[in-house]
């Protein structure tokens, strides 16, 4: 299955990401993020980064999950290679994520060739249709 | 969609709906084309619906869709009744130009041209995930937050002269880093004095004309062939965090309902809330002055070391495209405090204004619109005319019509290099992709932008200068 899908927009990166699950989708997203990046196919496992966020809907949710790509880039020069693990559960409507992130820190071998600046709510959207897409518009 | 012509270069949107206020678009009937196919005009109407919004939401000349307000979006908003929105101002808070000139001509550096651009690649860390060569403690950090520029210049980087021709003196009064995240503070420690990646650049220019010689003097642009440094960047992770807290804190405590676009989340100006981004946002304003303090000092180490001197080479101006101020404006017969937001615009204070440096003030301030990669760019001067018609502002550059991903599938960073080097310019950059993403084609005519402001009066036209060596971050 098609994993993420890119459209135009002007200013910005906008993609759709699919899944047979909310967490294979939101898993896809991530790829999808990195891909504006780096070559999530191309870094090795060697590190790994536990990532516990929470929202107060799907869509922040979604957000804050993104964000810790950025965020563990910027802090720990952390290249996501692939989300693992993931598990979204709600409670009294405060949803929480949990994944365990793969990946390798940053050295020469890996060219870095985009910046995503930060995830923004313009035009997200997350369906559910028999199978899930959730679509994202990133600030590059 | 209920578009009027008013004249040549300026179009409106009549109040409709929720509308509070018209909205007003300066373009051409060319420009007016790119801005019609994507949700630009939609965005500017959206603003126009926000509470407490002042004459009318305008629309600069380069503008484009971005996310809540457009890109190349100014509003003003009342104190008493009106907001401060994180989505007004952007993302990347304090993304600026700064300009230095030299006293060097195209031919005094033409044999080191490469030399002079290799060294800057060395000096100035740019790209992602790499960080600066300094690392600060918190302590120094939040020193950088409250101080800006003055920090930097306090630490040797460059000279107290610089402040006085930097917007704000690079330092926002109002900021106070005391509601910054953790999360923010991580992100900025690491990246200060960095380019970092995306259509930030450094621009080896020339002067390549000058529409008036009179104000270019007293910007200290004197002759056809000087040599300009120009520096674009913002306020890196730090910034990019303090936005996206920020809206998450005002969807949490003041909910999005109603809104239609999430990515307009304000709160009231006054409130808590809103006082706490005023301060960040200032704070974050700051960081970026910094870190275009730091980049300047090292490109004039450069100089010296290359050119045997860095003797002349005053700071022009520095000016921020992506900020939220509280400013005085005379409308409705009576002079007022409003927040005006910018979002991808340049302040364009006209001759008079306190806020000027005394060096400027006869003149009107120096105003940077850069081109896209490779092409011209230019220096501009405010007006009075722009504080009647725009809140004091104009463009801040070309203004994509073209998506990264499409700029990507159609351009090679390798043949975009060769085809500069054919024209004269050297390019230097970490990532061909990020080279193929910022292709020329993929931008506005920045020609045409620039001619719109001119003839709006809302910023004149001083002088145009081309690259000769180009750092992409």
């Amino acid at each position: 299955m098609e994993r993420y899908r890119f459209f135009a927009h002007t200013a910005d990166a906008k993609f759709q990401a699919f899944g047979e699950t909310l967490e294979e989708a939101f898993s896809n997203a991530a790829l999808a993020t990195v891909s504006l990046m780096w070559d999530w196919e191309r870094i090795e496992h060697k590190v790994t980064h536990p990532v516990e966020v929470e929202g107060r809907d799907l869509k922040q949710l979604l957000s804050g999950f993104l964000e810790e790509i950025i965020y563990l880039l910027d802090t720990k020069s952390f290249l996501l290679g692939f989300p693992e693990n993931i598990k979204i559960e709600e409670k009294e409507n405060r949803y929480t994520l949990k994944a365990l992130f793969k990946g390798d820190h940053y050295s020469d071998r890996y060219e870095i060739f985009g910046d995503v600046k930060a995830i923004t709510y313009n035009e997200m959207e997350i369906e559910n249709s028999g199978r899930f897409m959730v679509q994202v518009v990133v600030d590059v | 969609m209920d578009l009027k012509k008013i004249n040549d270069y300026t179009w409106e949107i009549p109040k409709s709906g929720d509308m509070k206020v018209p909205t007003v678009i300066y373009t051409s009937s060319k420009l007016l084309e790119g801005v019609k196919r994507d949700r630009t005009l939609q965005q500017a109407k959206n603003v126009a619906c926000l509470p407490g919004i002042q004459k009318m939401a305008y629309v600069m000349p380069d503008a484009h869709q971005g996310y809540g307000f457009p890109i190349g979006g100014v509003a003003a908003f009342d104190l008493e009744n009106g907001i401060i929105s994180p989505g007004g101002v952007g993302y990347d808070i304090n993304c600026g130009v700064r300009l230095l000139k030299t006293e060097y001509t195209e031919k005094d550096i033409h044999g080191k041209r490469k030399q002079l651009l290799t060294e800057i690649f060395k000096e100035v860390p740019a790209g992602v995930g790499k960080g600066g060569i300094i690392r600060l403690n918190r302590n120094a950090l939040l020193e950088v937050c409250v101080k800006g520029a003055e920090w930097a210049v306090e630490n040797g980087y460059g000279m107290r002269e610089d402040l006085m021709r930097t917007e704000e003196y690079g330092r926002m009064r109002e900021a106070n880093p005391r509601h910054l995240s953790h999360r923010a503070l991580e992100r900025g420690i690491p990246q200060l004095g960095t380019l970092g990646a995306g259509n930030h650049f450094l621009e080896i220019q020339k002067v390549s004309e000058i529409y008036d010689g009179d104000v270019a003097k007293v910007f200290g642009i004197h002759s056809r062939d000087q040599i300009l440094v120009m520096i674009h960047c913002g306020s890196r992770g730090l910034g990019h965090q303090v936005a996206s807290d920020f809206i998450r804190l005002m969807e949490n405590k003041i909910g999005s309902r109603g809104l239609p676009d999430r990515e307009l989340i304000n709160a009231p100006v006054r409130s808590p809330l809103g006082q706490q981004y005023y301060e960040s946002m200032s704070a974050a304003v700051n960081y970026a002055f910094a870190n275009r303090q730091m980049i300047a000092h090292w490109v004039r180490n450069v100089f010296k070391k290359i050119m045997g001197s860095s003797e002349g080479m005053n700071q022009v101006y520095d000016v921020c495209h992506n900020v939220a101020k509280i400013e005085k404006h005379e409308f409705n017969g009576r002079i007022q405090d409003v927040c005006v937001h910018r979002k991808g615009a340049t302040r364009s204070f006209g001759p008079g204004r306190e806020e000027i440096p005394e060096l400027y003030r006869a003149v009107g301030q120096p105003i940077f619109i850069p081109g896209s990669m490779g092409t011209a760019s230019y220096i501009l001067v405010g007006t009075r005319e722009a504080e009647q018609l725009s809140f004091g502002s104009t463009a801040h550059g070309a203004g994509r019509v073209m998506s990264r991903h499409e700029a990507l599938r159609r351009f090679r960073g390798e043949r975009i290099k060769e085809d500069l080097e054919k024209r004269g310019i050297e390019l230097q950059s970490t990532s061909w992709k990020g080279v193929a993403e910022e292709a020329s084609q993929a931008y506005k005519d920045v020609d045409e932008v620039v001619k719109v402001s001119h003839k709006v009066g809302i910023g004149k036209l001083v002088a145009k200068v081309v690259p000769v060596g180009v750092m992409k971050g």
